[in-house]
């Protein structure tokens, strides 16, 4: 792995322009008017449609399976099981632990067993639904808890990962002792855009795949494998995505549509239902925690135990990540003396979980803070006031022993939110809209009772305990249309709706002093830029795309200077211009770029990081960002209705490159928060879920969105491009 | 688009014309269990609304049928032969942005885009209904519009931003 | 032709003639999903959109009559001044677009436990005019349905219209749901005070396989309203909440327990009847 570089030409400090401007999405017209193609409105002529049988059961084992009652159906052209795999069968994204089909047994509700492809969607889904399986019916282990002493119900074991962190004095104890039982449900990502994708068989016995996901290398790598097929032959181009959140991290029917198309010779489209939807990607883990917190009267802690039990589901994702991410910030943004905490990740017939915003950081967040409120009351002091009392700040040990070298505006985040002003009291005349049920008009206002919650939390960007993360971009720069520069970007950056695209156009800007920039289609066809996840693309693809520009920049200032007879540390580029550095004498661009094109790839890697030791330390993250959060509900105490009247944040954004789009990813995130903290849940029952549809799966709408009062700490990491 | 239909014992066709967008648009032998959604994007290639859902819980496949807001996934489209559909598409006369369009760029009231195409229907149809629709109203009138992205912020301030530029160009 | 749309009540007829085990398709807010999600394969359809007789709403002096194809947005915004409750429940069945489709005769024929607007009609004591060929049926609604999803309504039977008495006094609708909007529904009730008939009734919807009348707390809180001012004592208004969370049956299921269910009963149903008494 080559040592991370900082290009030569790099000025941390300059203030570019664009870059720091509400540059408008360049995808946005299309969107608004239809004509942007999401990966559910591809078509091919000829195409042929793909559909998935699924178990109905959390655990059992298939006696048999018959796919002759779906191929007797006319308009069908082939049915797939685990029987026809001829590559790998597994896959996964830590572990391939996860079947491709259910291979004898079936361990959640929704596992895939058979997939069929035919004319019409509605025949591939009779089809599907004709494949005769006889189940044998076990007892499905849905105890989180049970799991770990349980027989196991994987080859692999029940266990995904025991984190222990081991901090500090393990006898220490504070004169204040607060100890609670959290328990947070399971909430799912429900991203709008179903999945859904098209697999096309090319000449050379590979497959094309036009589809929505978070990371194209991983998925390739992945498909590949099971395809028995070399990486080359497997080329993704990325579809219109419409959200993910975590939810596309992992495969859903990207291996069933190129197995299809492999087999049918023909372009095979799926779309997921939304039932499918919500029975085909993981989900939040479902966690229960038990804290202990040790303060001393004067409200600083001491100490912080906590045991906790996230249910991981069927397979492995990627639950020993977050469980890692949950411990290392279980007790929060504070400095903490002294640790002892246990994380279980475990494996049962619930539904798999994974990777979804807030990664184990969310858990563990609802309970912290919900101590600190209880330890705020046993002190009584001011639950904001604790919390300044004891918050991080550069130089801070974390319980993993990592020491704080980037920029921790803890108090600043927390000070600035206090301070942000609080909404009106309710009005005795409220409209109903304006009540807590709404138009449900359950409750007058004197029904009504007002709350005021405080919190504050944190969590890494981008990976952490010494995965190699990286990011690759392309920069060409050449004489466009009407002989004006133009800049192309390509990187595998996966734009799921969170601006991407709008950066790199940005930093291009920037960087070369070009205005026509194209950010390319993401494909295999460049290098990996790591997942869009962990808030890390903005950082590292957005980095990638600065280092391949500087190298530009420095082919552009060789020929300029060759041009002038200078030597190339004698010029800089400047608003479009290659100048001489005593302003005298100058190239334009376009002269500079007569010569002909110029094209770099780079890679960009952040800092290493380190693997957590036995006792759960190490220098496990490369970069932190904080949120302080103010909400102010309206609660109907005898009805347990809610409406939520403010959410105020002080955030910790490093720079804003685009403040329009950061204002939207914020009020984006706390409306998820706002959906798991009031309304939404996945409900169980004995490892089915019950409620895989929109109906009672309930997302927040615009009657139950308030108004989100924010800004924005700018404190940028010296580390960050 | 597909001019596949499922076939087997159980196969019941029809053949009709909707008229979308001003246009008269046979369908020919198509399955009768076909929603209005799945013909505009599969038939008459017309992917502007948008499936999420398929029961009417999300708003992303709004349409206006004669002129009220619907949601097409629960038309069946045979039945709505005769009646005047308007989808997403047909909403601009010259081809360009419509007022309500461009706001929703410019307040940044897009992120993946795909409950989008319902949004600007529903609001076109709430302005043309209340051109004086206050937030409170909007946020009624777009309730069965799910946004998982945006937290509705910026699409209220992209509804606010046309009103004010429409009643600027009105005085 | 496997999809008929007819304009008038007797090509209705014909058409059911014509077309065995067709499907009635009135908003297509129930019947759509049933058949996107592959529960149902109809053979054919009568569509009832265009038919003029089953279109709108007529205000009588002493009864609305609401014909089966009157929406619930026509309800929401028309019928505020005459049917209170109903106009109310309007407002929350689902969202906007399917208020602008959705039907109170498909609310009826499709008999959902959680129906928003049946525990109203109920509570008004409405009655369903059934039309066939054959003639006329007509039924008080609590007759109409008989189970989860269940009605007794014939092959070749639509429900032309609902006539709800027009009652003098206050009227109260409260739904309990977990968000704001769009939501079916944990609980539902309408509260309707007949000054004139001196009774007060109470429908309640979710918590039981049909929509009930809680018939002992309605004869209880009659005997004890001092009908010339409008008040009861409180420790009566709590009894009736009591006997309100007696009469209900409620499951426990994904949106709710059943003792949520009982314990909320008692809560709105107090709220409705006291917002109906004088202060």
């Amino acid at each position: 792995m080559p040592a991370p570089s900082l290009p030569s030409t790099f000025t941390r400090k300059r203030r570019a322009p664009g870059l720091g401007e509400s540059l408008l999405r360049p995808d946005a017209p299309a969107k608004t008017s239809g004509q942007f193609a999401f990966s559910s409105d591809l078509y091919l002529e000829g195409m042929v449609w793909g559909a998935t049988l699924r178990s109905p059961h959390p655990s059992a084992r298939i006696r048999s399976l018959d796919p002759g009652p779906a191929l007797a159906i006319a308009g069908v052209h082939a049915v797939i099981t685990n029987d026809d795999l001829w590559g790998s069968r597994t896959y996964g994204l830590e572990r391939h632990d996860q079947p491709v089909f259910a291979d004898q047994v079936v361990r959640y509700h929704g596992e895939p067993v058979a997939a069929v492809a035919a004319d019409h969607p509605e025949i591939a889904r009779r089809a599907a639904a004709a494949i005769a399986v006889d189940y044998e019916v076990i007892e499905p282990l849905v105890d989180p808890e049970a799991a770990m002493t349980a027989p196991p119900i994987h080859p692999d074991g029940n266990l995904f990962r025991h984190l222990k962190i081991r901090f500090g004095d393990p006898g220490a104890r504070g004169e204040v002792v607060v100890e609670g039982d959290y328990e947070v449900g399971m909430q799912d990502q429900a991203f709008l855009g179903p999945e859904s994708g098209l697999a096309v068989p090319s000449e050379d016995g590979g497959v094309e795949l036009y589809v929505a996901t978070q990371w194209l290398h991983v998925d390739r790598d992945q498909i590949a494998a099971c395809l028995n097929l070399p990486r080359e032959k497997v080329r993704l181009t990325l579809a219109g995505t419409g959200g993910a959140f975590g939810g596309r991290e992992d495969l859903s029917m990207q291996i069933h549509a190129c197995l299809l198309a492999l087999v049918t010779r023909r372009p095979v489209k799926m779309v997921y239902s939304r039932e499918e939807s919500f029975l085909g990607h993981v989900h939040r883990h479902p966690a229960r925690l038990w804290y202990r917190h040790h303060a001393t009267r004067e409200g600083k802690l001491v100490s912080v135990e906590a045991r906790m039990v996230f249910d991981g589901g069927a397979y492995a994702s990627s639950s020993t990540a977050v469980i890692s991410n949950a411990c290392a910030f279980a007790p929060g943004p504070y400095l903490v003396p002294n640790a002892h905490v246990d994380g279980y990740a475990v494996r049962t017939n619930n539904p798999p979980c994974g990777a979804m915003r807030g990664f184990g950081a969310v858990q563990t967040s609802f309970a912290a803070e919900a101590q600190m409120d209880r330890l705020a009351a046993a002190i009584g002091m001011d639950p904001v006031e604790l919390r300044l009392a004891n918050a991080l700040k550069t130089h801070d040990k974390l319980i993993t022993g990592q020491v704080i070298i980037g920029t921790a505006p803890v108090a600043e985040c927390i000070t600035a939110c206090r301070d942000l002003p609080m909404p009106e009291p309710l009005a005795p005349d409220a409209p109903a809209l304006a009540l807590p049920g709404g138009a449900g008009l359950t409750a007058l206002p004197g029904d009504v009772r007002r709350g005021v919650g405080f919190a504050v939390g944190f969590k890494n960007l981008g990976f952490s305990e010494g995965f190699d993360d990286y990011a690759t971009a392309r920069v060409r720069l050449e004489l466009g249309p009407g002989d004006e520069p133009l800049a192309t970007v390509h990187v595998a950056t996966v734009e799921v709706g969170q601006g991407f695209v709008t950066i790199a156009m940005q930093i291009a800007r920037a960087e070369l002093g070009v205005r026509e920039v194209v950010v390319q289609t993401p494909d295999t066809q460049v290098g990996s830029a790591g997942s869009t996840s962990a808030s890390r693309q903005t950082m590292m693809s957005g980095g990638a795309v600065q280092m391949a520009c500087s190298a530009v920049r420095e082919v552009l200032l060789e020929r300029a200077a060759l041009d002038l007879h200078l030597a190339p540390a004698d010029m800089v580029l400047e608003e479009g211009q290659l100048v001489t550095k005593d302003g005298v004498a100058s190239v334009s661009l376009a002269d500079a770029l007569k010569a002909g094109p110029i094209e770099a790839t780079r890679e960009f890697h952040h800092a290493p990081t380190e693997p957590l030791d036995a006792d759960g330390q190490g220098n496990a993250h490369w970069s932190l960002a904080f949120a302080a959060h103010r909400a102010v509900v309206d609660v109907d105490p005898e009805l347990g209705l809610v409406k939520v009247v403010q959410v105020a944040t002080a955030q910790d954004v490093g720079r804003a490159l685009n403040p329009l789009a950061v204002t939207g990813q914020v009020e984006g995130g706390i409306a998820q928060g706002i959906g798991l903290a009031v309304m939404e849940e996945m409900v169980l029952d004995q490892g089915k879920v019950r409620n895989p549809s929109f109906t009672d799966y309930l997302l927040p709408t615009a009657l139950d969105m308030p108004p989100v009062v924010q800004t924005w700490i700018e404190q940028p990491e010296r580390l960050a491009p | 688009m597909t001019d596949a239909q499922p076939t087997g014992a159980d196969q019941a066709t029809d053949s009709y014309t909707l008229t979308v967008n001003g246009k008269d648009r046979p369908v020919t032998d198509a399955w009768i269990g076909e929603s209005l959604l799945y013909v505009l994007r599969e038939r008459l290639g017309l992917p502007g609304s948008k499936n999420a859902c398929d029961q009417g819980e999300c708003g992303s496949c709004s349409v206006l049928l004669d002129g009220m807001l619907v949601a097409s996934c629960c038309v069946l489209a045979a039945d709505a032969a005769g009646s005047d559909v308007r989808t997403v598409e047909g909403l601009s006369p010259t081809g360009g942005l419509t007022d309500v369009q461009r706001a929703f760029v410019e307040q940044g009231a897009v992120q993946c885009g795909f409950c989008i195409p319902g949004m600007i229907v529903a609001i076109h149809d709430l302005l043309d209904r209340r051109p004086d629709a206050d937030e409170l109203a909007l946020r009624e009138a777009i309730s069965g519009n799910l946004c998982r992205c945006t937290g509705y912020g910026r699409i209220f301030a992209a509804f606010h931003a046309v009103k004010q530029e429409r009643a600027r160009a009105s005085t | 032709m496997l999809v008929a749309r007819p304009t008038t009540l007797s090509g209705v007829f014909d058409a059911l003639d014509e077309l065995p085990g067709a499907h009635l398709l009135a908003g297509g807010t129930d019947l759509m999903v049933e058949v996107n999600f592959g529960h149902r394969r109809p053979p054919s359809v009568v569509g009832l959109r265009r038919v003029e007789e089953l279109r709108g709403y007529e205000v009588l002096d002493d009864e609305v009559v609401l014909r089966s194809g009157v929406t619930w947005t026509e309800v929401e915004h028309d019928l505020a001044g005459v049917l209170p409750g109903l106009a109310a429940a309007a407002r929350t069945v689902g969202s906007p677009q399917m208020r602008n489709a959705g039907t109170v005769g498909g609310n009826i024929g499709t008999a959902s436990p959680a129906g928003d607007g049946l525990p109203v009609l109920g509570a008004l004591d409405a009655t369903v005019v059934l039309a066939s060929r054959h003639g006329e049926r007509r039924l008080p609604l609590a007759e109409v349905i008989t189970g989860v999803k269940q009605t007794v309504i014939r092959p070749g039977e639509v429900i032309r219209e609902i006539r709800v008495p027009r009652l003098d006094g206050p009227q109260q609708f409260l739904k309990v749901g977990t968000r704001n909007a769009m939501v079916i529904s944990i609980v539902v009730c309408g509260l309707a005070v007949d000054r004139a008939g001196r009774s007060v009734r109470l429908g309640l919807g979710s918590v039981a396989p049909r929509p009930l009348r809680a018939t002992a707390a309605e004869e209880f809180i009659a005997g004890a309203i001092d009908w010339d001012r409008l008040t009861a004592p409180a420790d009566a208004v709590a009894r009736f909440g009591e006997l309100a969370r007696e009469a209900a049956n409620p499951i426990s299921d994904q949106r709710g327990t059943a003792s949520f269910r009982r314990h909320a009963v008692g809560v709105v149903a107090t709220r409705a009847l006291q917002r109906s008494l004088a202060a």
